[in-house]
């Protein structure tokens, strides 16, 4: 283990969490538990046809129906919009964007399409009125694959396009084909990854209050009330600086609160035209049609080798689907698993391509791991297709590609700051006891048993902790990647912490004021974290890619030192020193040689309060903010394993054992960061093994309700084996992301050992998720 | 409308319910339990789960006037005195939530867990929240927590 040593009082100890003591009353401030008088409640209408044009739309009846308040088309809004819902990542040149409205006028393009709206007194009269609506549609041909829809002919999403390719986004580095040709060993496997929908347990909500002079208050279920704010200035044309968005307590977003929604600009464009406040609450069935999904990727990917294991290069192509429309970063999502491609080895010449691809189904957006998951499960099942073309040992042959000395600049151009892969691989085959699952397996598979076992590995990276500004405008991002962090000391000596990064269950309340406790010098209880409201936030760029830590937590570290300098610059002035005489410990300065003379950073406070004998010129206060813009992302990595039991006769799996060793540099929460792993791990699970957002060949959902689609509960896992390995980042804090790395490691890893646990029969291939039909058949086919 | 009565956390209320209300809305809406939260709409999330005369509920299956006459505690009434619940300490002590949301429905459902004599071990634990979900903690670390407050291991 590679550790630096920056643990403090509370960094390094897991501290309980602030959170709690609200939420576990059912004191959370969910948008939905928030209420102002007057309130009048929004129900959408929506397209039951994946592609139609509306030739009608009626409201004659909902208008006339208890309780409405007023009920719109696309069309009697068409004006309020000055422009169209943002995607801020044109990845190419020449990408194509279509025009995203609140509401479709002309044509509806996915099931679940926004075509009318209804506002009543109440969340149930608005539901009932929004029935009432009648809309006239003639259904169009459709399209939900992302490869049936590239075929020639196929009915097209946006037909002024011409097609339904959006984009072509190309890496190429070094001769990869030279490579393939030169090599003795390729493999290239199509890898499909289904849809999956994020399954935030608590749905959107939005509630919008605007006043007179265009003033507007959002309350929304976002992860991105910063993005948002901006957002809604281009939708709405109200200047940002009117605007106040708030995230409340927010359940869960996983990516789907990622977002600028078709409901949070109608909400606010409803409330200023009928000047009450204007609620919605999404039904979940609603949140399958209308929030965005992740994945829907088929990739064909490639690996050249030399007969004795070492991979001499790369290549990937994608067809990532888009779904109807370009949500915020729609387009950019393949990008954030583009430069690991290599994964955690080296690998010297690289290539990778990326359509994008428009079907008539919801849109397709960021969803935990965001690119990085499709990345990984293709590298490491090639891994394990490649081990077997050797004949070679899975792990051996991980080994052996491992990078291994850092920083590592890897082909695809971008620098691994730290990492130690062999050493997350060697503590997890201490927790596994291989030898012993190996034993297993080999007895099962002599006795003929029906319930076969099977080990799989993924050894991973990942970039996250978004993002280097400079690199976000290179790949034409269209804002930056910074956060910021403001450190109040109050007058009596608390400290309010107010960060621009926005949080939904990372519990950045607790985290964030251990950090700032520790460079202080106070206690973790009189710190508070200040988020989630533009008006007390400013400056922020929000909560995802497993940033808030890797990037809001070092701008804490800068504000910090900041605070620090000021309050000693105090202390220096009354105690008549120079500053250079003065050491700061456990929240007080003394002078060196003479520990007796000393001063508090809290008695400071009080002194740049009071403003009674400031050093000349020193404006009063002890506040400082910071703007922290990475110089490099975030590199987490690891090694994960899943042993699962499979019915050969049923095709029913279990997974029986999990075990996650990562490398997130030095932790700050242990219990807060095993968190992270235990719901990221089980994200990846569940992708392996239950979930598929379905939809018909035309683009009908099939699986609309969590009845169909299998969100797993507590009785289909195992509690899990986590541990860590620790190599620090190249920040102040040695801190990496953790959010996402669970997510990108467990899929692969689970297929993996599906696939080993049937390899004596022949089996090399399961599609995910590996659901006892799949499972079955797979077994039959190479039994015939 | 029909006329029914029913405690709420110990308070008796008089109400005039429609009778498509769902016990969910009429405790958010009509007694302000905002504590009570709605995932799915479909009985299968568990976020709205209830006691209703001790027993966990799915307080989205179950229409306002067919509490008439029962006693319902919510999350907002586990707590005594300002005191944690033993089962909302162990949520705390063992981070068995995250987000939060589903962790209303998830405290009591455990509670009836255990208070039936169920929760005899993880495995017993796990299937007994099983019409529960959570997104965030993969359940690790609530097993654990209803593990401890049932005194099992």
């Amino acid at each position: 283990m590679t550790s630096t040593e920056t643990t403090g009082t509370f960094v390094g100890t897991s501290v309980k969490r602030k959170e709690d003591a609200s939420l576990l009353r059912g004191r959370g401030t969910y948008v939905e538990n928030l209420n102002l008088p007057g309130t009048v409640f929004m129900a959408i209408v929506r397209s039951p046809y994946p592609a139609a044009r509306i030739t009608s739309v009626n409201l004659d009846a909902a208008r006339v129906a208890k309780g409405v308040v007023a009920a719109f088309s696309g069309a009697d809004l068409a004006e309020d919009w000055k422009g169209s819902l943002p995607c801020a990542w044109a990845v190419t040149e020449d990408i194509k964007m279509p025009p995203h409205y609140p509401l479709a006028v002309d044509e509806a393009r996915y099931q679940g399409d926004g075509v009318a709206v209804v506002i009543a007194d109440s969340r149930v009269l608005a539901k009932d009125a929004a029935e009432l609506v009648e809309v006239e549609y003639v259904q169009l041909a459709s399209i939900a694959g992302v490869e049936e829809a590239l075929e020639e002919g196929a009915p097209l999403v946006h037909a002024d396009l011409g097609t339904n390719e959006c984009y072509v986004w190309k890496l190429d580095s070094g001769d990869v084909q030279a490579a393939i040709d030169a090599a003795d060993v390729v493999v290239t496997r199509r890898y499909v990854q289904p849809r999956l929908i994020p399954n935030a347990i608590e749905p959107r909500g939005v509630l919008a209050q605007a006043g007179p002079t265009d003033e507007l208050t959002l309350w929304s279920a976002t992860q991105i009330p910063h993005v948002l704010r901006f957002a809604l200035q281009l939708v709405l044309g109200i200047p940002e600086s009117k605007i106040r968005v708030i995230a409340p307590d927010v359940g869960g977003g996983f990516g789907s609160k990622l977002d600028v929604y078709a409901e949070e600009a109608l909400a606010a464009a409803l409330a200023k035209r009928l000047g009450v406040p204007v609620k919605w609450t999404e039904e979940r069935t609603e949140n399958y049609q209308a929030t965005t999904h992740g994945r829907d990727v088929v990739h064909e990917f490639t690996f050249a080798a030399t007969r004795d294991g070492t991979i001499t290069a790369v290549k990937s192509e994608a067809k990532c689907a888009m779904g109807a429309y370009l949500q915020l970063v729609t387009p950019g999502v393949p990008l954030l698993g583009a430069w690991i491609y290599s994964g955690p080895y080296e690998i010297p010449n690289y290539s990778v391509t990326f359509t994008g691809v428009f079907t008539h189904t919801t849109p397709t957006d960021a969803y935990r791991g965001a690119g990085r998951p499709e990345a990984t499960y293709v590298i490491e099942r090639a891994m394990d297709a490649l081990a077997r073309e050797l004949d070679m040992d899975p792990l051996e042959l991980r080994h052996k590609n491992f990078i291994k000395e850092f920083p590592h600049t890897m082909a695809s151009g971008l620098t691994i700051d730290s990492g130690d892969y062999k050493a997350s691989l060697d503590r997890l085959l201490e927790i596994l006891e291989l030898d012993g699952i190996r034993a297993d397996q080999a007895d099962r598979r002599s006795r003929g048993d029906a319930k076969q076992i099977g080990v799989g590995f993924s050894t991973y990276n990942e970039m996250c902790g978004l993002a280097p500004s400079r690199i976000l405008g290179a790949i034409r991002y269209a804002a930056g990647g910074w956060d910021s962090a403001t450190i109040r000391f109050q007058p009596l000596g608390s400290v309010q912490v107010v960060t621009g990064t926005s949080p939904h269950g990372q519990s950045h309340e607790t985290t964030f004021a251990q950090v700032v406790a520790d460079q202080l010098g106070v206690d973790v209880d009189e710190v508070e974290v200040l988020h989630g409201d533009t008006a007390v936030s400013q400056l922020g760029m929000d909560t995802y890619g497993s940033r808030s830590l890797a990037v809001g937590g070092i701008a804490l570290y800068h504000a910090s030192q900041k605070v620090i300098s000021k309050a000693r610059r105090i202390v220096a002035h009354q105690l008549e020193v120079s500053e250079d005489d003065l050491e700061f410990a456990d929240g007080s300065f003394s002078v060196k040689g003479s520990p007796d003379r000393s001063m508090t950073i809290k008695e400071s406070a009080f002194a740049a309060f009071s403003a009674h004998n400031l050093p000349d010129g020193m404006e009063p206060g002890l506040e400082e903010t910071a703007t922290y813009d990475p110089a490099n992302f975030s590199w987490p990595g690891g090694a994960h394993a899943a042993v699962v039991e499979v019915d050969t006769e049923t095709g029913d799996t279990r997974l029986i054992r999990y075990v996650a060793v990562d490398d997130v540099g030095n932790p700050v929460n242990p219990q807060i960061i095993d968190g992270q792993v235990h719901g990221g791990v089980t994200q990846g699970i569940a992708a392996a093994l239950y979930e598929e957002g379905a939809y018909d060949e035309e683009g009908n959902l099939l699986t609309t309700t969590m009845t169909t689609y299998l969100v797993p509960s507590a009785a289909e896992l195992p509690s899990y084996e986590t541990d860590r390995t620790e190599t620090a980042a190249d920040n102040p804090l040695g801190v990496k992301g953790v959010g996402e790395t669970g997510t990108i490691a467990a899929a692969p890893a689970v297929i993996n050992a599906v696939v080993d646990a049937l390899s004596h029969l022949g089996v090399t291939d399961i599609q995910m998720p590996a659901t006892p039909e799949r499972v079955w058949r797979a077994i039959e086919e190479v039994r015939s | 409308m029909r006329r029914v009565t029913l405690k709420a956390n110990g308070v008796r209320h008089e109400l005039e319910l429609e009778p498509r209300e769902l016990l969910v809305y009429v405790l958010r809406e009509r007694l302000g339990l905002t504590g009570t939260n709605v995932g799915c709409d479909t009985s299968s999330c568990g976020a709205c789960t209830v006691l209703v005369n001790d027993e966990a509920v799915k307080s989205c299956t179950m229409l306002g006037v067919q509490a008439d006459g029962m006693e319902i505690t919510t999350i907002e009434g586990l707590a005594t005195n300002g005191q944690l619940h033993p089962v909302q300490q162990a949520f705390h002590d063992h981070h068995a939530l995250q987000c939060g949301y589903c962790t209303p429905g998830m405290v009591l459902a455990a509670v009836s867990l255990i208070s039936s004599g169920e929760a005899t071990d993880e495995a017993a634990i796990r299937e007994g929240l099983e019409g529960n979900l959570c997104r965030c903690t993969g359940y690790h670390n609530i097993v654990k927590a209803v593990a401890a407050a049932a005194g099992v291991s």
